[in-house]
């Protein structure tokens, strides 16, 4: 009787996540789509139990308890870590869909239809190939595994040699579904393109990468839909698969960069070129109280944060720095390029950690108009987005590449641990104009002493 | 082609329109969150792990449920706990935290 309502139930469902992702387009209505969406999970979920082919509760229980013990632990992890956490997660959906098409494969064959059979195939191959991809992101992330790219002889040739067998044999299968030997073997394949699909990725194209695998897992999820014929996993599963490739092209113009470069043209070889030519140029270096002098006689200052500022964690100290400024009656805003961090918005969530005010961030677009009055540019961590070079110098490697136009500034001033390149491995031009001060040490030290002397000064 | 398929495709091309536009309005401001929210609406495969481990036909496919399940609960309970967490902590100015 129940079980004919579980389609509504699921309908239902399927409304909710629409809606928590409508809700989550505004801070205002973002919580709201939150508790929208674990609404739908729970009757997705309850729906599902009250089907009457499930005949044990037992693991399903057990699971339950398991899956609750490890998830609350993973929600609770500090903000920096929120770019391996989302890997890892990423690692565990797409597992999930490849056991879960590994299960049916099993149990349906030899009845399984061509197109049924074509579906798993391609959740099978999505699953597994996402699963150690990301595993080997978070592994980055995390730095168990080294940052830098790396590239070998005829990498690409291998890689693509590689995906193209385990097409080819997700498309034997399809055609013959009986041929059970050859699924492990196609499962592996998978695995293994999902290691070396990372391999040549270094850390500053994680936020496309990570994207990217965010779509792979939802698309996993709605072939899924197609084995089971679930139009709540469809449209789940789409939704997810759009809105990570949403994101990773939104992440691929802020570089200027295409799928295929971040994907298959590791910056490995530029860099080979660029060091070559190892500047003599002088800097301008300052100290921290010299710096704190500047900043309490501007009226504008607008804050440039980096990937630096997270791996010193310095967020805290910059909102102690942003208050104290604040107070003086001296107007602080940040400037937030996309590709800032190690993913979409990582910037965003870190300052909002250290309760900087949302409408203080700023985006790219927004905020360049906005330098040429600014007293004081101060560049937090932050190399590659901030490089004049991408607007005029054609030989370089982020020519084309949209910055914050940092160098408008009457003054810039840059906190930097020492004078090694970024990510690109090239010289950033900004480091050697006139106007430019550098000052020298760990981020958050440097902040603290700044804070300190600026309180003094008062 | 049978009508379940061409019914499939139709859903999962207008879900990833509807997608494109609902996505594309999400505020730079907000794509840490939205990705931990597609995250956990991806757990959804939760349906076929929690169908896999429940039906026990083969020892194989209850204990590749079991994981499937354990995996999407991970994903559920993690994801939808640490947006909301993230999105408590943003406040416009002059407001206290709530």
């Amino acid at each position: 009787m129940i079980d004919s309502f579980i389609p509504l139930i699921y309908l239902a469902a399927a409304i909710s996540f629409i809606l928590a992702l409508m809700w989550l387009s505004a801070v205002a209505t973002a919580r709201r789509g939150v508790i929208i969406g674990v609404a739908g999970m729970a009757l997705a979920v309850c729906g599902t139990l009250l089907k009457p082919e499930i005949v044990s509760y037992r693991w399903i229980a057990i699971a339950f308890v398991a899956g609750t013990a490890i998830g609350v632990p993973m929600a609770m992890m500090p903000m920096t870590a929120v770019p391996q956490r989302t890997a890892l997660s990423h690692a565990f959906g797409a597992l999930a869909a490849g056991l879960v098409g590994t299960a049916e494969y099993y149990l349906r064959t030899p009845n399984l239809d061509r197109f049924t059979m074509g579906a798993l195939s391609l959740e099978v191959l999505l699953g597994f190939l996402t699963f150690t991809a990301s595993l080997m992101a978070f592994g980055k992330l995390q730095e168990i595994l080294p940052t830098r790219p790396i590239t070998y002889r005829h990498q690409n040739v291998l890689n693509l040699a590689l995906i193209g067998l385990a097409v080819a044999a997700g498309a034997y299968l399809t055609a013959r579904p009986e041929a059970t030997r050859l699924f492990p073997v196609f499962g592996a394949m998978a695995l293994v393109f999902g290691v070396l699909l990372i391999v040549p990725i270094g850390g500053a194209d994680m936020p496309t990468v990570i994207s990217l695998l965010n779509s792979y897992a939802g698309l996993s999820a709605a072939a899924m839909g197609f084995v089971l014929n679930n139009k709540l996993l469809i449209i789940a599963g789409a939704l997810d698969g759009s809105s990570g490739f949403i994101l990773s092209v939104i992440m691929c113009r802020a570089m200027n960069r295409s799928f295929t470069n971040v994907l298959f043209g590791a910056f490995g070889q530029v860099q080979a070129g660029a060091a070559a030519t190892p500047s003599l140029r002088t800097v301008r270096s300052a100290t921290p109280d010299e710096a704190a002098g500047i900043l309490q006689a501007a009226s504008l200052v607008i804050v440039v944060p980096g990937y630096g500022m997270a791996v010193a964690q310095a967020q805290h100290k910059v909102r102690e720095m942003y208050d104290v400024l604040t107070k003086a009656g001296i107007e602080v805003k940040f400037a937030i390029h996309p590709v800032a961090g190690r993913m979409p918005g990582h910037m965003n969530v870190l300052l909002a950690e250290a309760d900087i005010p949302y409408d203080k961030l700023m985006e790219m677009d927004d905020v360049n108009s906005e330098f040429p009055q600014a007293d004081v540019a101060l560049v937090i961590g932050a190399n590659d987005v901030t490089n004049p070079a991408a607007r005029h110098d054609r030989g370089s490697p982020i020519y084309g590449m949209p910055i914050l136009d940092v160098d408008k500034a009457r003054t810039v001033m840059v906190i930097k641990r020492s004078m090694n390149p970024g990510f690109a491995g090239i010289d950033n031009e900004l480091y050697f104009m006139d106007r430019t001060l550098m000052v020298f040490g760990d981020a958050k030290g440097v902040v603290g002493d700044i804070v300190k002397e600026l309180a003094v000064g008062r | 082609m049978s009508t379940d398929l061409e019914l499939g495709l139709y859903i999962f091309v207008l879900a990833t329109f509807l997608g494109f536009q609902v996505i594309r309005r999400v505020s730079p401001l907000l794509h840490t969150p939205l990705m931990s929210l597609t995250n956990a609406i991806s757990a959804i495969a939760v349906v076929g792990s929690i169908l896999v481990a429940g039906e026990q036909k083969t020892t194989l496919s209850t204990v590749l449920g079991t994981l499937a399940v354990t995996c999407s609960m991970i994903n559920i309970v993690g994801g939808y706990l640490i947006t909301y967490r993230m999105l408590r902590m943003f406040r416009k100015s002059g407001k206290d935290k709530s």
